[in-house]
C-alpha cells in the first residue's frame, strides 16, 4: 500500500489530509510558486516604540558612545592605499591616516609574552649564519689570494704572451677568429700599386 | 556560532572598532581559534594592523589568548568571546543604570570604562573630574575625592571588579611598593575575575586634587603652566599602576533581572507587593549566588524590618500581601517553612521562564493577531492538542482555526507531533497533534531578535551613506557657523551663512535625523527582549 503513490501520483503527499483537517474538495490557498516578496505588506501594525525620557536619554546615550569611540585609539583606520607613482605633491600632503595609537600603547597584561623559545631560536640561528659567514670569508679570501699569485707569476713571464693567454683562457672563442686590426697598416708601406680594399 | 550572531557581531565592532577590526573578528569566530599567522593570511591584512585589532580586542576583553592546539611550545591562538561583543548593544544601558543609582559621577566613571575596555583607578579619576568641571559653571571644579568615593561606592556593590591578571611571571614584578597589595593568583590557566581573592579590593592611592577645565584661548600661559603641572603629577606614581578596573556584566545583568521580575510583579499585582519583592530581592543579594533558582530563604519576621520606612504597612496586612503572592499563579514568591512567621523564597527561575513566555506570548499577538494568540496560549498550557480539540477549546471556527494553525506552522511557532497506533505510520492511523516547546521557540526568536538588530544597523548605516553629501554639508556649515561666532561676527553674517543650506536640504536632514532616531531607539528596544530570552535560555541551561 505505502509503494502505491510512489512515483505514480505526483500530487499525492506522504499523510493523510483527512487527519490533518482538510477536507476533500475545499478550495485551498493557491499554492506558491516563488519566493516570498522582499517587503510582504503587514497585516498587522506594528506597536509603536517606547518614548519617555529614559528611552531618549539612552538614545543620546548611544549616538554620543558611538561618536566618542570613533576619535579613540582604539578605532584602528585601514593602511593607507599605495598610489601608483609617487607625485611630488606627497611630500607636502599629510595622506597617511594619523595614527592615534600612538596615544595607547597595550599593557603587558594584555598580549600575550611570547614564550622565549623563538627568540632562542633566533639567536641560535644568527649565530651559526655568523659562523657561516666567517668560514665563507675565510673561503673566499683564500680562493682570491690564489687567485692573486697565479696573476703575479703570469705577468712575470711576458705580457704579450700573457695576455693572449688569459684571454684564451677565458673566452671561448680563438683569438684569430677576429682581426683586430693591428696588421693593418703594417703592410702598405711595402707595395704602393696594389690597391687596398 | 549562529549566522545572526556573527554577522550581528560583525556589525557592532564595525561601528565601534573599524572594519580592521571587524574583518579580524568575524574570521576568528567564523574559525574558533586560530594563531596570529594564520589569522593574517586568511584576512589578507598586514601583520601589524592584525596585531593592532588583536590588542585592540583583548584591551576590550573580547578576545583570550591561550596555549595553541600544540601545545605550550607552539604558537598562542586566540579566540574571540561572541556574548562580550554582543554586550556592546547594551551600554547605554549600563550607562543609565549607573546614573540612576550613583548620579552622573557614577555614569561617567562607568561611560568611561566602557569606552576603554579597562583603566586604572587613578586615571579613570582624572579623566571623569575633568569632565565634570568641563561641564560645570565657571570657577568651579570637581574635587578628585568625590569622584573617588563613587568609584568606591560601584566596587563594594560589585559593578566594577579588578581584571585579572594574564602574566604570573609579571605580576610579581609589577606590585609596586605603594601598593599594599595581594599575592598574584598561582594557576596559570586565564583566572576567572571571581576567583581571584582581592577581586574587590581598592587599591591605595595618593591622589589629590581637583579636576582641570580646558580653557579655549584665554590664558594660554596659564594653561601650559597648568599642563606642565599636570604632566608632572601623572607621571608621579599614583600607588595602582598595573591595577586594571573592568565592569562587571553580571552584576549588571543580576539587577536588570530583579527590575524585570518587580515591575513584573507591579503590573500583575500593585505597587506594595512589589515593593515586598523588591525588599527581599535586596536581602538576599549578598547571599544568593548568580544562577540560583531561587533566593535564600527570608523570613516574614526579617522582611518586615527591612521594608522601607515610607510603606508603614502593618504586620498581619505583610501577611496577607505574602499569602497573595504565593498563591498568584505567576509563582513568583513561594512558601518554603513556617518558622520565623513563614519562610519565603523568590523563584527566579520560574519568574524568568514566565516572562520569556509572556514575551513569546505578545509576540504571536502583535504578529498574527489576538485569536492566533489564543490558540498559541492554549497549546502552551495544554501541550499536546489535535486539530479538532484546538478548534473546540478556542472557540474559534474550523475553517480559521485551521488557517491559524498553518500560518503559526509554517512560522515554526507550533510543531506536529506524531503519534503513530501502527507500526508503519500509516497516515490514517497515526494522531497528529499540535505542540509548542517554549525553550527552542524562545531560540527562535532569540535568533530573529539578532537578525533584526542586524537589520536595523544595516539601515541606519545605509541611510547615513545615502546622505553622506547632506551630512558633511550641514557640518561644514555648522563649524563655519561655530568658528564665525567665537570670532565674534555679525548676526548678517550668521544668517547668510545659515542661509546656504536651503528649505528642502533643511526638510531632509530633518527626516534623516528623525529616521536614524527611530533605528536607534528599535535597536535599544529590541535589545531588552533579547536580555529576557537569553537570561531564560541561560537560566534552563543551568538548571539542568
Amino acid at each position: 500500500m505505502a509503494g502505491r503513490g510512489r512515483g505514480r501520483g505526483r500530487g499525492q503527499l506522504s499523510f493523510c489530509m483527512e487527519a490533518v483537517g482538510i477536507g476533500k474538495g475545499e478550495n485551498l490557498p493557491p499554492s506558491t510558486v516563488q519566493p516570498t516578496q522582499l517587503f510582504p505588506p503587514l497585516e498587522h501594525k506594528p506597536v509603536p516604540l517606547q518614548t519617555g525620557e529614559e528611552a531618549e536619554y539612552m538614545l543620546a546615550l548611544k549616538q554620543e558612545f558611538r561618536a566618542a569611540m570613533k576619535t579613540l585609539p582604539f578605532y584602528v583606520r585601514p593602511a593607507a592605499p599605495k598610489k601608483d607613482v609617487e607625485r611630488y605633491s606627497d611630500k607636502y600632503q599629510n595622506t597617511e591616516p594619523s595614527d592615534n595609537t600612538t596615544e595607547w600603547s597595550p599593557e603587558s597584561t594584555v598580549v600575550p609574552k611570547h614564550s622565549k623559545q623563538p627568540r632562542v631560536d633566533k639567536e641560535e640561528i644568527i649565530r651559526k649564519l655568523e659562523t657561516l659567514e666567517k668560514k665563507e670569508e675565510e673561503v673566499s679570501s683564500d680562493e682570491e689570494e690564489g687567485e692573486k699569485k697565479k696573476t703575479e707569476e703570469e705577468e712575470a713571464e711576458g705580457e704579450e704572451e700573457y695576455d693572449e693567454e688569459e684571454f684564451e683562457e677565458e673566452t671561448d672563442y680563438i683569438m684569430s677568429y677576429f682581426d683586430n686590426g693591428e696588421d693593418f697598416g703594417a703592410d702598405s708601406d711595402d707595395n704602393m700599386d696594389e690597391a687596398i680594399y | 556560532m549562529t549566522v545572526q550572531e556573527v554577522r550581528l557581531c560583525g556589525l557592532l565592532l564595525q561601528e565601534h572598532f573599524g572594519e580592521v577590526v571587524e574583518k579580524v573578528g568575524t574570521e576568528l569566530l567564523r574559525s574558533g581559534a586560530l594563531n596570529l599567522r594564520a589569522l593574517a593570511h586568511q584576512t589578507g591584512i598586514q601583520l601589524d594592523l592584525v596585531k593592532k585589532s588583536l590588542c585592540v580586542l583583548a584591551q576590550h576583553s573580547m578576545c583570550v589568548f591561550g596555549p595553541g592546539r600544540r601545545g605550550p611550545g607552539g604558537p598562542v591562538e586566540y579566540t574571540v568571546n561572541s556574548e562580550r561583543i554582543l554586550y556592546m548593544l547594551r551600554y547605554p544601558r549600563y550607562i543609565y543604570t549607573a546614573k540612576s543609582l550613583y548620579g552622573d559621577t557614577g555614569e561617567l566613571v562607568i561611560e568611561e570604562i566602557l569606552q576603554r575596555g579597562q583603566m586604572t583607578m587613578s586615571s579613570t579619576v582624572k579623566t571623569v573630574a575633568d569632565r565634570l568641571t568641563h561641564s560645570m559653571e565657571d570657577g568651579q571644579s570637581m574635587e578628585y575625592s568625590e569622584v573617588i568615593a563613587a568609584f568606591t561606592r560601584l566596587v563594594e556593590t560589585h559593578f566594577l571588579q579588578r581584571c585579572p591578571l594574564m602574566d604570573n611571571a609579571g605580576a610579581a614584578g609589577r606590585t609596586s611598593s605603594a601598593v599594599s597589595e595581594s599575592p598574584a593568583p598561582a594557576a596559570a590557566p586565564p583566572v576567572q575575575p571571581e576567583n581571584f581573592p582581592d577581586c574587590y579590593k581598592i587599591p591605595q592611592i595618593h591622589l589629590t586634587g581637583r579636576g582641570k577645565r580646558r580653557r579655549s584661548s584665554e590664558d594660554g600661559d596659564a594653561e601650559e603652566r597648568g599642563t606642565k603641572k599636570a604632566k608632572v603629577d601623572s607621571a608621579a606614581v599614583c600607588g595602582d599602576e598595573g591595577i586594571y578596573w573592568q565592569v562587571n556584566f553580571e552584576r549588571f545583568h543580576l539587577h536588570f533581572r530583579h527590575q524585570a521580575i518587580i515591575s513584573a510583579v507591579a503590573s500583575k499585582l500593585d505597587q506594595t507587593s512589589s515593593e515586598i519583592v523588591r525588599t527581599m530581592l535586596r536581602l538576599s543579594e549578598v547571599t544568593t549566588p548568580a544562577n540560583a533558582t531561587y533566593t535564600q530563604a527570608l523570613s516574614a519576621n526579617e522582611i518586615f524590618r527591612a521594608l522601607p520606612a515610607s510603606y508603614n504597612i502593618g504586620r498581619p496586612i505583610l501577611d496577607q500581601y505574602l499569602t497573595l503572592l504565593v498563591d498568584d499563579p505567576m509563582e513568583f514568591v513561594s512558601k518554603t517553612g513556617d518558622s520565623g512567621g513563614g519562610m519565603y523564597v523568590v523563584n527566579l527561575h520560574r519568574a524568568l521562564a514566565n516572562l520569556a513566555r509572556a514575551t513569546l506570548e505578545s509576540v504571536v499577538q502583535e504578529r498574527f493577531g489576538s485569536r492566533s494568540a489564543r490558540i498559541f496560549r492554549l497549546l502552551l498550557r495544554k501541550r499536546h492538542l489535535e486539530q479538532k480539540q484546538v478548534e473546540d477549546f478556542a472557540m474559534i471556527p474550523a475553517k480559521e482555526a485551521k488557517d491559524m494553525l498553518y500560518t503559526l506552522l509554517s512560522e515554526n511557532l507550533v510543531q506536529l507531533q506524531e503519534i503513530p497506533k501502527t507500526p508503519d505510520y500509516a497516515p490514517s492511523r497515526t494522531f497528529y497533534l499540535y505542540t509548542v516547546n517554549q525553550l527552542p521557540t524562545a531560540r527562535l526568536l532569540l535568533q530573529n531578535c539578532y537578525k533584526a538588530v542586524g537589520n536595523l544597523i544595516e539601515r541606519r548605516l545605509f541611510e547615513t551613506k545615502e546622505n553622506k553629501r547632506h551630512l558633511e554639508k550641514s557640518q561644514r556649515i555648522e563649524a563655519i557657523l561655530a568658528s564665525l561666532q567665537a570670532s565674534g561676527a555679525d548676526a548678517a553674517q550668521l544668517t547668510e551663512v545659515e542661509e546656504m543650506i536651503t528649505p528642502p536640504e533643511r526638510q531632509q536632514l530633518e527626516a534623516l535625523r528623525h529616521h536614524i532616531n527611530k533605528l536607534d531607539s528599535s535597536e535599544n528596544q529590541v535589545d531588552e527582549t533579547i536580555f529576557l530570552l537569553e537570561s531564560y535560555i541561560s537560566s534552563t541551561s543551568s538548571s539542568r
